[in-house]
């Protein structure tokens, strides 16, 4: 179940994406039905389901840490970061995708974890100014797809818990 | 090694399923290697903190020679060892403070001088072991930090409004000086500034997991206070259970482990919903981990529960689990940043079956119960204080008034104990009121949820005061005993002391002069108003270390129409005379620690404008002797505590007579 993705650190900016003409490659994932789409640089792992242990007192966005060989890392239960209904029988059967973000580790928790999209620059855009503020947060954009749309995730966005909480 | 350490364990683990395994001889083999291992490497990596002390006396020595300063470093506790990692960290840091303290702490001889103290200044560096912590003081005796050069500082920089200056205090607004390139030196010396650097003092310490803090008065010196772990290794952990989850406990702060059933002879006892265990004598308080940690679950009768003994410097507590499993070895990982605002853990770790768990933090644990450990020394003084000086034998009535919990109030201040037929209870205003000896007495309850009896005969505790009597109605008085009162748990609670052990159970000891106040508050106006007329608000001042006895006497003397200072040691009182407060009378306690009543009344009598003032000894054993000795060291009167009567008489009778000379 495992896939490992080659790692590295760096994180480009999307403006930068935007304007190279290359195509750029998204590990896709589900939740509700929804398409997400992370740059695949910044994935560390794609995980199955796991063992997790809650933290008390935590924010409940916050599902818990985990032992990734050895490395503590924190679960993020991306649903209900999204404000999406908590769906309990996902639970523990999710998929989740492990990004790094300082040296620390984080692991997203989604629906299902699709296939890796290497996408045109021309098919992106910006959020519609219609789509929730909450939503608009936490994304960098929209690709049109065959059927569907790809919301791209900011991911140091969606782990800046200081800010969310204003929100 | 600690890697090691780990693998080791989840092997053990692994076999300690399975019965006559094959690997358990040699494993048991590798774990005793594995250990005598770490013990080695842990002792070579331990090293007296002497170590990184070597070069100070040098760099003080040149310092005061350059500065012109005489300064006598003292080093106190060089042998205590921590982790040459540590020590490595600190050592920067440590010199940098004892250089700020030698060049901008401490002032110039002649300054010195002028203030009246001694021409050498002190810079006293002490190192001791506290719970898994290393403590750092460095104390000098100089002029203090200046708080209204940095509150100036603080608002000329930004870092705070005007308005929240204000509102802070004087040790908030010294942590300023912790703040990246603050510093107040008026100039700039080659030894230091004061301030800069603090920040990077900050961060290399709690880069290593220790906190500093520092308390500073002015023209007496400036104690800054490091905490750090012991080691950054391996710490050993209790693992214990609650709702389901584990969490580990480091094991150098549990004293011990109780295990409470149903029926066993130590049972958890609650006071108002804060519960409490009765060990050896002594209360416990408790602290339930699924309420603390919002565990949820069923918090109700389980067959047996485990108590954790914990200690947080002189602060020990219980926390409630369900269970208790062995003790690890632990590598103590940091949590994540967006996790770290929850004191409640000092950190996270992977045990041997591979699972993450939670360290639990006993500091933040004990924070949470409004306890603040080691923040404060004088939180741990006051506490000892009160342990040591409350003890005095005294007659205590115990009786049960809404609900099964004991409560206790002083003998000496009830005036008799009735019992009121209630068809004589009439309400005036909506208050429940009797006729007592020719007299509307003004009943109170012990709380509002308190139901007096409907028929029959209700007991009535009856507090008089001259001729206004109160009645506390009760639902049961049980007995008197002679105890020493000692109070456990101080209590916030309006109209509650605290609570202690009367002969053996836990009581209440309730707070006669709230009771006092609101019947008399309620039913004769303003207490003041109405006693005040004769008296003329005669100022008093009341010393007394016991926070017992200033609580029963303030309200006391306050109702009987006198203006009443209480502050709680001679000291103060002294400070107070040196601001410039005029009082009527002073009425001391005789043993306080630091000066004792004695030496108050001497210092009183001496000199200065309290010289004449009636002063008043008030003593739990009051022997001739002791009479003599009061008399001979200026003290106008002697007066056994707790006989309120004559304390009264008294007063009044030395008022008057001074007036009239």
């Amino acid at each position: 179940m495992n896939q490992v993705v080659p790692s590295s650190p760096s994180k480009r900016g999307i403006q930068e994406l935007a304007s190279t003409e290359a195509h750029e490659e998204f590990v896709t994932m589900f939740i509700e039905g929804q398409m997400f789409g992370i740059p695949v640089l910044m994935v560390q792992d794609v995980l199955g389901p796991q063992k997790i242990t809650r933290i008390p007192l935590s924010p409940p966005e916050v599902a818990g840490s985990l032992n990734l060989r050895g490395r503590i890392v924190t679960a993020i239960d991306v649903r209900l970061r999204l404000r999406l209904a908590h769906k309990s029988d996902v639970e523990n059967k999710g998929m989740s995708v492990v990004v790094d973000m300082r040296g620390e580790l984080y692991s997203l928790r989604v629906d299902q974890v699709g296939e890796v999209l290497s996408l045109p620059a021309a098919k992106f855009e910006r959020n519609p100014p219609t789509l929730d503020p909450l939503w608009r947060e936490f994304s960098n954009g929209i690709y049109r797809l065959d059927g569907k749309l790809l919301v791209v995730l900011d991911v140091p966005r969606l782990l800046d818990f200081t800010r969310s909480e204003a929100i | 090694v600690s890697e090691l350490v780990l693998t080791r364990n989840q092997l053990l683990q692994m076999v300690r399923g399975k019965d006559d395994s094959e690997f358990a001889t040699p494993l048991q083999r590798l774990s005793h290697i594995t250990t005598d291992l770490q013990e080695g490497v842990m002792k070579t990596r331990m090293q007296p903190i002497g170590n990184a002390w070597a070069k100070l006396p040098r760099i003080v020595r040149d310092l005061s020679v350059e500065m012109n300063k005489k300064i006598d470093l003292q080093m106190i506790g060089a042998e205590t060892e921590l982790d040459r990692q540590v020590l490595e960290l600190i050592k920067d840091p440590l010199t940098h403070m004892v250089r700020n303290s030698a060049d901008h702490g401490l002032e110039s001889t002649d300054d010195r001088r002028k203030a009246g103290k001694p021409e050498v200044g002190k810079i006293v560096l002490n190192a001791y072991h506290e719970g898994g912590h290393i403590i750092i003081e460095i104390a000098d005796d100089g002029k203090g930090l200046g708080i209204d050069r940095i509150r100036a500082k603080a608002l000329a920089n930004n870092l705070a409004s005007e308005s929240e200056i204000e509102q802070l205090t004087d040790q908030q607004v010294a942590q300023f000086i912790f703040r990246a390139g603050f510093s107040t030196a008026e100039k700039v010396t080659s030894v230091s500034g004061r301030g800069v650097g603090m920040d990077v003092v900050r961060t290399n310490i709690e880069k290593i997991g220790g906190t500093i803090d520092l308390q500073t008065h002015d023209g007496k010196g400036t104690t800054f206070t490091i905490k750090i772990p012991l080691t950054l290794a391996i710490v050993s952990a209790l693992i214990v259970e609650c709702a389901g989850e584990r969490f580990a406990i480091p094991q150098i702060s549990v004293l011990e482990l109780v295990r409470t059933t149903a029926n066993s002879e130590h049972g958890i006892e609650v006071i108002n919903d804060a519960p409490v265990l009765r060990l050896r004598e002594r209360l416990l308080p408790l602290v339930s981990l699924r309420t603390l940690l919002r565990l949820g679950g069923d918090d109700d009768r389980r067959t047996e529960t485990f108590i954790v003994v914990t200690q947080v410097g002189n602060y020990t507590f219980g926390i409630i689990v369900d269970r208790v499993f062995d003790t690890e070895e632990i590598v103590v990982k940091p949590v994540a940043p967006i996790l770290r605002h929850i004191n409640m853990f000092s950190g996270n770790t992977i045990l041997g079956d591979g699972s993450v768990i939670m360290i639990l933090d006993p500091n933040g644990i004990a924070g949470s119960t409004g306890e603040l450990a080691g923040s404060s020394q004088a939180t741990t003084e006051t506490a000892t204080m009160r342990e040591t000086h409350a003890e005095d034998q005294q007659s205590l009535l115990v009786f049960r008034a809404g609900g099964r919990d004991l409560k206790g109030v002083p003998l000496a201040l009830v005036a008799r104990l009735e019992e009121i037929d209630v068809v004589d209870i009439e309400h005036s205003r909506g208050k429940p009121v009797v006729q007592y000896r020719g007299k509307l007495m003004p009943l109170v309850t012990i709380d509002g949820a308190f139901q007096m009896k409907t028929e029959g005969l209700q007991p009535v505790l009856v507090f008089a005061d001259r001729d206004h009597s109160m009645g506390l109605a009760v639902d049961e008085i049980v007995d008197i005993v002679e105890e020493q009162l000692k109070i456990e748990l101080a209590s916030d609670r309006p109209g509650l002391i605290g609570t202690a052990v009367v002969s053996g159970k836990a009581t209440d000891i309730i707070d006669a002069g709230f009771y006092l106040v609101q019947a008399w508050g309620d039913w004769f106006g303003s207490p003041d108003q109405e006693f005040q007329g004769g008296k003329d608000g005669k100022k008093l001042l009341l010393v007394d270390d016991s926070p017992f006895f200033r609580n029963l006497l303030t309200p006391l003397l306050a109702v009987a129409g006198y203006d009443v200072t209480s502050v709680d040691s001679a000291d103060k009182a002294l400070s107070l005379r040196e601001a410039g407060s005029d009082f009527d009378a002073i009425i001391s306690d005789i043993e306080m620690p630091g000066m004792n009543g004695f030496d108050f009344a001497v210092a009183i009598r001496s000199e200065g404008r309290w010289s004449s003032i009636p002063l008043v000894a008030l003593s739990s054993h009051a022997t001739e002797r002791d009479f003599e000795r009061g008399r001979e060291v200026g003290f106008t009167d002697y007066v056994a505590k707790f006989d309120r009567d004559a304390l009264l008489q008294t007063l009044a009778q030395t008022l008057s007579t001074k007036g009239a000379a």
